[in-house]
């Protein structure tokens, strides 16, 4: 390599074999750098096809290494051609990537969330890991709240050393839906009832009818129909999945349809719920989706916490594959559209958007400026269509009923189904499904009823805000949640009965947006820490004069920040101000 | 701070705006910022800079635009015919003393010389934030005898990260490292310059906007509460080095180099230049005994 300038330290062979295995699964070739040729780098450059690559190779290195090593960050460097100045600067980004110096010994690592629900079990489990002697990792929400109860204790994910990451809850058992035997779902009609990894199984339930459908309409119609549905973005910002669309199928060129899977706000894990148990939905969701809008290409960017989701998922894609539902000449029709799944590596900011496109693209997961907007400038500056699982999977009953009928479902300003991931002081804690209409209460009962006496219900996840007793009565709509202040987000019900610390609680929502920065703008690096350092002195006290100031932090962070995760930090705990609950 | 004045030419294609109430036209493709300036307006900027591609981090040059949930960054946003964009209203003035009262409370700016009348203007009170704010803590990083990093002035603007890249040098020896308020600007592992692929061009101390990077000079003259700004003097040269012709400005006191910078808005330079025409000038003072390049790998 005739022009990154490297460090002397060399990669084992072991970290060689591993980095290579994971850039052949991927088809990148090492790059070649004639000595004639004028060397286009790795930096900001878009250019490098290799760069992508990055993620995966830095995983592979973590996992054999047990850290990002400097012989392995030269060897990456040199077979991807990014200088390994920015490869630091993207590995030192992430949750599940160590920087700092190599592990002192061969143990996988448990990540154990510290984040509501899990963290009134936190501390007891972790001391317990301790005394075992297992390494241990505090990890912001993992994404299994339904499991934060007594008898489970915290969410714990297990970072494997020259091993598999697994979960230990995880199992290869039919999942036991609690509304199993409901008769009308839409969304999780097949969770818990059919095997999630046998494509006959998914066929034989009605999988790929949605497709069939699709093509028979064409693009344009599909586009028509969800859009006649009122379908909106399932992910927190409720976005016209049909303008989306529509906007990606105007432009032209190569396209992207990427699944926005880095399911990271806490409180959330319904797309686990649908990705573990349901995959080939989404596979079929995804491929009507390009089909529409005249994608080549889709991507799912998965959370790198889930891996039995990323298993089947990639057990769906492949037997799809084979079956001629995914690749080339899709159905036997002309239409082409393969799919490849990215693992993120412990970053909430990259459930942002664009942020995820920087991240998948090899660069640091730090939110871009809109305008201009996906649609025309997305996955490598690409005309793209980014949207949440759940709200990909809602597309196939608007296919089937079409999307009239799909949109007299619900209430006049919220269509259809919708996930709620019920956790916290909760009998039943779960992913259910409603037609949009039913109050709090009603959800709430749905899960079996509260444990205790109820205090408080955080609604839509840490971006979102906690509500009182006199919102029970509120229908758990966009129109009736935002009439009312709050916000329905990601679809998070978290319950705290009257024993609950909530000083303890909104301090951990304040660490954890100081710790999720990107860092890239300084209303949110800043504002965030301060925040977090005003709760913390006022824990258990008077906030007194400190109002005005988290008002004032809030209002900047608010305005100026460059993205979302700034502009919610404040909301749920000036909403616990508000309520009572602290201060 | 830092001003574009890009008068219209009759024959480009011009977007008019309204700024503060008054029409303002810049070229199609100037940006708020450009609208700004050419009404006159000053707008306090940081991690802007015109010979580099605008990253939007540091939200103190953010105006209220109507229709927009949430201001937006004048530097980068393109202005569109119609915009309707306030520049001094209650939002405005508190978001930008909130950015700049931040960074004082997190971030040495005692060398921040044209911050400091943007704060007084804004009211900010970085003191506000308790008795022990957590802050930058960053040691001064002295590796050679060029230039000093000290990143306990690093208000994290990304400029030189894009000067040591793609917006000038292409060596890509830096970059923004970790996340959130533990973010730094880093060479691979944070190894010392020297083992690292920097090139001492020193593009990246000439754009930094806090001090955070000084040449050697200075920082040995400020040391010793010898730097005297307002008595240098700045004589125009070129660079006598090869024929490309950049134009140096040489920084003088007591008739001494301390500093050679490039005009930014110099159509050859762009305000960037080479280890050379940067730091090879200790032979205009030198004794024949004195002529070294002084690296120091």
């Amino acid at each position: 390599m005739p022009d990154l300038h490297l460090t002397q330290d060399r990669a084992s062979s072991a970290e060689m074999a591993a980095v290579d295995a994971a850039l052949a699964t991927l088809g990148v070739t090492p790059a070649v750098v004639e000595e004639t040729e004028r060397l286009v780098r790795g930096g900001i450059h878009r250019k490098n096809e290799r760069r992508h690559a990055l993620l995966p190779a830095l995983h592979a290195l973590q996992t054999e290494s047990g850290w990002i090593s400097k012989g392995g960050t030269n060897y990456i460097a040199e077979t991807l051609n990014v200088p390994p100045a920015e490869i630091y600067g993207v590995a030192s980004f992430y949750e599940m990537f160590r920087v700092d110096t190599a592990p002192d010994h061969d143990e996988n690592v448990a990540h154990v969330c510290v984040d509501s629900p899990c963290l009134e079990f936190a501390e007891a489990k972790i001391a317990e890991l301790e005394a075992d002697g297992t390494p241990i990792h505090r990890s912001p929400c993992l994404g299994q709240c339904e499991r934060a109860t007594p008898d489970h204790g915290p969410a714990l994910f297990i970072q494997g050393r020259k091993a598999a990451n697994s979960v230990p809850s995880d199992s290869s058992d039919l999942w036991d839906l609690p509304q199993k035997h409901e008769y009308g779902l839409k969304l999780l009609k097949n969770v818990g009832r059919i095997d999630p990894t046998s494509l006959d199984a998914y066929v034989g339930a009605g999988g790929y009818k949605a497709l069939a459908k699709a093509f028979a309409l064409g693009p344009d119609k599909v586009i028509e129909e969800v859009s006649a549905a009122g379908l909106m973005g399932r992910g927190g910002a409720a976005f016209p999945t049909g303008v989306k669309w529509r906007g990606v199928a105007a432009e032209s060129g190569t396209k992207h349809i990427v699944v926005n899977a880095d399911e990271s706000e806490p409180g959330t894990f319904k797309d686990r719920t649908i990705m573990e148990h349901d995959p080939f939905s989404l596979i079929e969701a995804m491929t009507i989706a390009g089909f529409a809008t005249g994608a080549q290409k889709g991507w799912i960017y998965i959370r790198g916490e889930y891996p039995l989701a990323t298993e089947r998922l990639q057990i769906a894609i492949d037997s799809a594959r084979v079956a001629g539902f995914v690749g080339d000449g899709i159905a036997r029709s002309s239409f082409n559209f393969d799919i490849e799944i990215r693992r993120g590596a412990g970053a909430y900011i990259c459930g942002e958007e664009t942020a995820l496109f920087n991240s998948l693209e090899g660069f640091r997961g730090e939110p871009r400026q809109k305008p201009p907007f996906p649609t025309t400038n997305g996955l490598f500056d690409q005309p793209t269509a980014i949207n949440n699982p759940e709200t990909l999977l809602n597309v196939l009953p608007i296919m089937l009923e079409g999307g009239e009928v799909y949109g007299n479902l619900g209430t006049e300003g919220s269509s259809g189904h919708k996930l709620f991931c019920l956790s916290g002081h909760i009998a039943a804690p779960g992913t259910y499904e409603v037609e949009f209409g039913p109050t709090l209460r009603d959800v709430l009962e749905l899960g079996g009823g509260v444990q205790g006496t109820l205090k408080a219900v955080l609604l839509g996840g840490a971006a979102g805000s906690f509500v009182g007793l006199d919102a029970l009565d509120m229908p758990l709509t966009m129109e009736a949640t935002r009439a009312a202040g709050a916000s329905l987000g990601s679809g998070v019900v978290m319950a705290f009965n009257d024993t609950t610390d909530f000083d303890a609680v909104c301090v951990r929502i304040a660490e954890f947006f100081r710790n999720e920065s990107c860092g890239q703008c300084v209303p949110c690096r800043i504002g965030a820490v301060r925040q977090h350092e005003v709760l913390v002195r006022t824990s258990g006290s008077k906030l007194n004069g400190e109002l005005k100031l988290l008002q004032d932090i809030d209002l900047a962070m608010k305005d100026a920040s460059i993205c979302g995760l700034g502009h919610t930090a404040s909301t749920a705990v000036l909403s616990a101000i508000d309520l009572g609950l602290i201060g | 701070m830092t001003s574009r004045q890009q008068p219209v030419a009759a024959s480009e294609t011009a977007v008019t705006i309204s700024v503060n109430g008054s029409d303002v036209s810049v070229p199609e493709g100037g940006t708020i910022l450009d609208a700004c300036s050419a009404a006159g307006i000053e707008t306090p900027t940081i991690c802007y800079a015109e010979n580099l591609t605008p990253v939007n981090a540091c939200r103190v040059c953010v105006v209220e635009v109507e229709n927009s949930r949430t201001l937006v960054p004048s530097c980068s946003r393109a202005a569109e015919p119609g915009m309707v964009v306030q520049t001094d209203s209650e939002r405005v003035r508190h978001s930008r003393k909130m950015v700049l009262e931040f960074l004082g409370s997190g971030v040495d700016l005692s060398q921040a010389d044209q911050l400091a009348p943007w704060m007084e203007k804004y009211g900010s009170d970085p003191g506000r934030y308790g008795e022990s704010p957590e802050t930058m803590n960053e040691e001064v990083r002295i590796e050679d005898n060029l230039y000093i990093r000290d990143y306990d002035k690093c208000v994290l603007c990304y400029k030189c990260v894009e000067a040591c890249g793609d917006d000038a040098q292409h060596t890509f020896a830096i970059s923004m490292s970790g996340r959130g308020f533990g973010a730094r600007i880093a060479t691979e592992f944070d190894v010392a310059l020297p083992d690292s692929a920097c090139v001492y061009c020193g593009n990246c101390v000439a754009v930094c906007p806090t001090n955070a990077l000084q040449f050697k000079t200075e920082f040995d003259l400020r040391e010793m509460g010898n730097w005297r700004e307002e008595e240098q003097e700045v004589t125009q040269t070129v660079c006598s080095y090869c024929g490309v012709g950049c134009n140096l400005e040489l920084h003088t006191q007591d008739e001494r180099i301390v500093k050679v910078t490039s005009p930014a808005d110099h159509s050859v330079t762009s305000g960037h230049l080479c280890i050379k025409g940067r730091f090879g000038w200790q032979y205009v003072h030198a004794g024949a005994d004195e002529v070294d390049v002084q690296i120091g790998r």
